[in-house]
């Protein structure tokens, strides 16, 4: 194991430059990635936070009993799509109406009586905001006999779910894309680190080294470069985005847990490259 | 100890490094190797450090057939024997004493008994003076020698040595092949690879010329004693 290590080591004093060079191919290689990733992250963020707005809305027949009302509210939050319910009586439905279409303020004042029903607004849960489950749960809600009617933004749901599928496609595609090259970069990379050596490791070989003490050094050195490739590629990432956050919009970076996937994914990239580098040499003598 | 049996070697492309080719070393034994370039005995050596194995026949090194061997067999075999190439093939960020003592690394000797090692092989060699030397400050025939430190470090039964001194001048060969037969004389077989006629005529030794791949001469059998040591 010390022995590993010091020949590790050596490899990076002996050629410093292009050990720096390939750590750097292959922070750079995975910064692409995280970019994409990051992006990707965001988008879905904005868009389960437009989800949010999901509700469907049972208007109540007046007169409905305030009890009635409150039954039904337990019934409808045991339905497994739904996160909460709550009650706007017919007084609060004018005074959020008055707050919220105040250009309307005159007919308002005109009435005589209040026009406006009760309701309960219903949020769903965010895996359940999809057109299918939100037509599902109206529909049950249409069976309640206080019902007058249910209402729930049709269209801009239906829209809002192909938005949906297209960004999960679209990151997911572009993301496998630069990983897959990314993959191929830092391969390439370590491989020329080896092809340098191969020399080196025909030597080692002819002494008597086994394959194990020949491989191992390299994979040491390997996962350090992928590892620390890793750590600059999310430092990178993450004053790419401050600057973003700073100059054009509010953003979400990687959480602790996801900033050290990835450089365990440079670590197990600069491992598996390595191995299969080596092996390559190894076969042939 | 090395014993090849109707050995072909064939290459892609159909072909023939070696066509028939049997042969016996035997323990302590001084062996050249004789024949053009391209004659096959770069290819006897690979054979017997197992850097291939033989088409067709047997080789047999310290009594096992090559093919035999499991591929983690190999490295415990190639430290019994001691190889030295024509380039040196030696570590260039290393000293002189850090290529041999990596020899003895390789093969899992404990750390305090690398340095003796070392220390003895290396005044074996005649380069005590300049163990801590970069290959690239040692003159030709220096580097060989650090290359048969090497090779000696790990007490081998056999020195291969494929063109030892073709990169090295008149002075430097002499002392160089002088080294070999002391080496021998201590009881290690050598079988050395030489297109060196002049070399071969100095000492009276067995010699096996090659030709295209196949054996057209070999001293040790025409005198009818393959065992002997000349």
């Amino acid at each position: 194991m010390r022995l590993a290590l010091r020949e590790a080591l050596r490899s990076f004093r002996r050629a410093p430059v292009l050990s720096l060079l390939s750590i750097t191919t292959i922070a750079f290689a995975l910064f692409v990635v995280g970019l994409v990733v990051l992006v990707g992250l965001n988008v879905r963020a904005a868009l389960e936070e437009v989800g949010e707005r999901v509700e469907v809305v049972v208007y109540l027949r007046r007169g409905t009993p305030l009890e009635a009302a409150t039954f039904a509210m337990e019934d409808i939050l045991a339905f497994p799509e739904v996160a909460d319910v709550a009650y706007v009586s017919e007084d609060e439905a004018l005074r959020k109406a008055r707050e919220e279409l105040r250009e309307f303020q005159d007919v308002f004042d005109d009435l005589t009586r209040n026009p406006l029903p009760a309701s309960l607004e219903i949020q769903l849960k965010p895996a359940f905001r999809d057109a299918l489950h939100v037509e599902d749960v109206a529909e049950r809600l249409r069976g309640f006999r206080f019902a007058e009617d249910v209402r729930y933004g049709r269209d801009w749901i239906a829209k809002l779910d192909r938005l949906r599928s297209i960004a999960a496609a679209v990151s997911v595609l572009i993301s496998a894309a630069f990983a897959a090259a990314s993959v191929i970069i830092i391969g390439t990379t370590i491989r020329l680190t080896i092809l340098q050596r191969a020399r080196e490791i025909a030597i080692m070989r002819l002494v008597g080294a086994t394959a194990g003490f020949v491989r191992f050094p390299f994979l040491l050195e390997g996962a350090f470069k992928g590892a620390i490739g890793g750590v600059l590629a999310v430092i990178l990432s993450y004053l790419a985005f401050a600057v973003v956050n700073r100059l054009v919009l509010q953003g979400r970076f990687f959480s602790p847990g996801e900033a050290a996937l990835f450089v365990a994914a440079g670590l197990v990239l600069g491992l598996f490259s390595s191995a299969v580098s080596v092996g390559r040499h190894l076969r042939e003598i | 100890m090395i014993t090849l049996t109707r050995v072909f070697k064939a290459y892609p492309k159909g072909v023939f490094a070696l066509r028939d080719v049997s042969l016996h070393v035997a323990k302590a034994e001084f062996v050249f190797l004789t024949g053009h370039s391209g004659a096959g005995k770069s290819s006897v050596l690979r054979l017997v450090y197992v850097g291939d194995l033989p088409t067709e026949g047997e080789v047999r090194v310290a009594g096992r057939p090559t093919q035999t061997l499991r591929p983690r067999d190999i490295p415990k075999l190639r430290r019994r024997l001691g190889i030295v190439f024509q380039d040196f093939r030696l570590l260039a960020d290393r000293t002189a004493e850090e290529n041999v003592a990596f020899a003895l690394e390789v093969t899992g000797v404990r750390r305090d008994a690398v340095g003796p090692k070392v220390a003895r092989v290396l005044a074996q060699v005649g380069l005590a003076a300049k163990a801590r030397a970069f290959p690239h400050e040692l003159s030709g025939g220096e580097q060989q020698r650090v290359a048969i430190a090497r090779a000696l470090v790990n007490d081998p039964f056999v020195l291969l040595a494929d063109e030892p001194t073709g990169n090295l001048d008149e002075r430097a060969t002499r002392g160089v092949f002088q080294l070999l037969r002391e080496i021998n004389a201590n009881g290690t077989a050598v079988v050395m690879a030489t297109h060196d006629l002049d070399l071969v005529r100095q000492a009276n030794y067995r010699t096996i010329e090659l030709e295209s791949g196949a054996v057209v001469y070999d001293s040790g059998v025409d005198a009818g004693d393959a065992e002997g040591t000349a």
